[in-house]
């Protein structure tokens, strides 16, 4: 079994027009493809355009020119409905400053993207409770983000980008507010879903982080100048999963095991 | 499952309003002030005009009253200020007569003559109206005979020396005696009491016969016309010593009873034209109840649109105040809508999240202003002696311009935070 390809992009750009003769190509036509279970790191220097294309990749914004076929699906044109509907499905965010809604609870939080995919509270309660034990915060559900430290929230956050199973997830620099000790665990967290078979793209400036991808995308101007290959992407390597975490779970917090062992997001 | 996700959209609504109690408390002040303000002056002003159409048919609708009014001195009367005069004016029994006989859809005519005075009864003095009019006094006025009977024709006919006392004045003149077996004086004149009456009737329709004091209103002494004719004469002194004034007028009043209001309309201004034909001088006026009515109904229609618009005006109030706090909710809140737009929300989920939130507010607020607005009216019922009515119309409408106040200014803060781009709200500090 290939590698099914999860995004294709053809000669993306994005301009920004500030004024006559003032035109910033953020992108200046990329060609990229990434294949179900890769974990791909985006590096270079401020204003290179990693930004740019994760949010393009993320469905957050259209390109200007070229094409962008997320799961095999052409997204560069889509309505903003369908890519509210692509971001709902498909894509999983990780933020550096976490991005978690402050008047909301930990298990809330980890049940929004399945609001609006139009499961009900209740529909999505036990599964989001599942996540939660997952990311080893089953006993602070009814906690707030306020209450909880960086590392913590930025678990919820974990657990919430996998609430909607999606194809791949995007993480811009996700230890970027955190110690090097919870920046690890945050990190083989995401190590753990990738062996699990989920799509990973993370954009750093952390040469150690980068060092945990398969592939290493460096952008200069608009352009990917340099890529390095590190490791080769398991090949059929099946579908993804979040049965990684369990093995995390396991290691760290064994009480968790039994309740993560029943997770029925492992291989469909 | 749009139902459920709707109820939880209102739960997050009314959640996030009551993490800032202070706030959502005084922008929902504008809206609970506004709908109360509506519901209580609405309520007020309909008790208010309900008093006054009920006190105008008392008059009888189908009544049109005719009183004596003294008119207005001239220069060359003033110019003889200090030297004794006489005038006459006012309503006359022929003017009764010739109404009777040409005016069309006239069931009766009541000619009154209404005297100030005292009246007697051993040691007891009092101060009076004595009212000489006809047998069927009642019937026009609506008056309950208490005790005894009313003048009939034959003491008309026979100028009989007889009355009937209101109760109030039976009470004050007679407060051990049975007043049906004594006589009262009237200027050294006794007049046996035959009957004690209570009119129903409001006393103000005869006001312009002298200045009557509050508690004099309702003491009044029924004479047959004939008599008081005779023992009154048709000139009253006023004045004193060398001004004095020498006033004659026969009838003080006359109260025309019509067929029925169509009547009352046609026959208003040939009254009109008929009296002015024998009278030059302005010496009487003329009420018609009906119209009276007419314009209490104006007058209350206008008094609604007045009302109504400061309603409206202070609800818009209520709605900027709303729509400024739900923008500045938005502007705090810009990362959240982000986060949720990143998170799968279409434009419709924020705008929806965002409305909800202003409707909970406004509608809250309706629902408060709606049990403040009953319940003011009736602590002013109360404490005021004012009648107040609040109509099912008034709450209903109350509350229908909160709901949609909550709609239309939170049409624009709500679009506003679905159409912020994702990738900029989420860069939001
Ligand atoms: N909304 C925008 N309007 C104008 N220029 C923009 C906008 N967003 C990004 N840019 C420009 O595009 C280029 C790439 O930006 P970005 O993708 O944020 O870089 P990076 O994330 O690598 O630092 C920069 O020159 C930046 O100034
Ligand atoms: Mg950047």
């Amino acid at each position: 079994m290939s590698n099914e390809v999860i995004i294709r992009i053809e000669g993306l750009e994005k301009k920004y027009i500030l004024g006559e003769e003032n035109i910033v190509r953020a992108l200046a036509g990329v060609d990229l493809v990434v294949t179900a279970g890769s974990y791909v790191a985006i590096m270079g220097p401020s204003g290179s355009g990693k930004s740019t294309m994760l949010n393009l990749l993320g469905c957050l914004d259209r390109p200007t020119a070229g094409r962008y076929f997320l799961g095999g699906e052409d997204v560069s044109t889509m309505p903003d409905d369908d890519l509210s509907k692509a971001r709902g499905k498909r894509i999983g965010f990780i933020f550096q400053s976490y991005n978690l809604i402050p008047q909301l609870t930990v298990i809330e939080n980890i049940q929004v993207p399945l609001f609006y995919q139009g499961e009900s509270l209740a529909e999505s309660y036990d599964r989001c409770v599942e996540l939660a034990n997952m990311v080893g915060l089953g006993d602070r559900l009814e906690h707030r983000p306020t209450q909880l430290s960086g590392g913590q929230q930025q678990r919820v956050a974990i657990a919430r980008s996998l609430a909607n199973d999606p194809l791949m997830i995007l993480a811009d620099e996700p230890t970027g507010n955190l110690d090097s000790k919870t920046g690890t665990e945050v990190l083989e967290m995401i190590d753990r879903l990738n062996e699990g078979g989920k799509t990973i793209v993370l954009v750093t400036h952390d040469e150690k982080v980068a060092k945990r991808a398969h592939r290493v995308l460096h952008m200069k101007d608009g352009l990917i100048d340099r890529e390095v290959i590190q490791k080769t992407v398991p090949g059929g390597a099946g579908r993804q999963s979040n049965s990684g975490l369990r093995e995390i779970n396991q290691a760290t917090k064994p009480s968790d095991g039994a309740l993560a062992g029943s997770a029925n997001q492992s291989a469909h | 499952m749009l139902t459920h996700n709707f109820i939880s959209t209102v739960q997050l609504g009314i959640k996030n309003l009551l993490l800032h109690k202070l706030r959502s408390g005084l922008t929902i002040l504008g809206i609970i002030f506004g709908v109360c303000s509506v519901i209580s002056m609405l309520a007020i002003g309909e008790g208010a005009s309900f008093e006054a159409q009920e006190a105008i048919k008392k008059l009888g609708s189908n009544n049109i009253i005719l009183r004596s009014l003294k008119p207005p001195e001239n220069q060359s009367e003033s110019a003889n200020a200090n030297r004794s005069f006489e005038m006459s004016y006012g309503l006359s029994y022929d003017d009764g007569a010739r109404l009777q006989a040409t005016i069309p859809g006239i069931r009766r005519v009541l000619p009154m003559r209404i005297i100030r005075d005292n009246v007697r009864f051993g040691e007891n003095v009092a101060a009076c109206q004595v009212i000489g009019t006809l047998s069927f006094y009642p019937e026009i006025v609506t008056m309950d005979i208490v005790a005894g009977r009313f003048l009939t024709e034959i003491d008309e006919k026979h100028r009989n020396n007889v009355c009937v006392i209101t109760l109030s004045l039976a009470r004050k003149l007679f407060p051990y005696q049975n007043p049906l077996q004594h006589s009262i004086k009237i200027a050294a004149v006794y007049y046996q009491v035959v009957g004690i009456g209570r009119e129903t009737n409001m006393p103000e329709q005869r006001t312009q016969a002298g200045e009557i004091e509050g508690e004099t209103l309702d003491q009044f002494v029924y004479l047959p016309l004939s008599t008081a004719r005779i023992r009154f004469g048709e000139t009253i002194i006023r004045g004193q010593f060398p001004s004095l004034q020498f006033e004659t007028v026969q009838l003080h009043q006359i109260t025309v009873q019509m067929n029925d209001t169509d009547a009352v309309e046609s026959a208003d201004p040939q009254i009109k034209s008929l009296l002015d034909k024998f009278h030059s001088q302005n010496d009487f006026e003329m009420i018609v109840p009906l119209q009276l009515l007419r314009q209490a109904e104006q007058t209350k229609r206008i008094f609604n649109i007045v009302l109504g618009s400061i309603a409206a005006i202070s609800l818009l109030v209520g709605g900027i105040g709303i729509m400024n706090i739900m923008l500045a909710t938005v502007t705090e809140r810009t990362r959240e809508i982000g986060v949720r737009r990143a998170l799968g929300a279409k434009k419709r989920d924020i705008t929806m999240q965002f409305l909800v939130e202003t409707i909970v507010l406004s509608v809250g607020g309706g629902v408060i202003g709606v049990i403040v607005g009953i319940l003011v009216p009736f602590v002013v019922s109360h404490l005021a002696h004012m009648k107040t009515i609040v109509t099912f119309s008034s709450v209903f409408l109350a509350f229908g311009i909160s709901g949609a106040i909550g709609i239309i200014f939170g049409i624009y803060p709500a679009s506003t935070a679905a159409e912020l781009d994702p990738i900029e709200a989420l860069r939001h500090e």
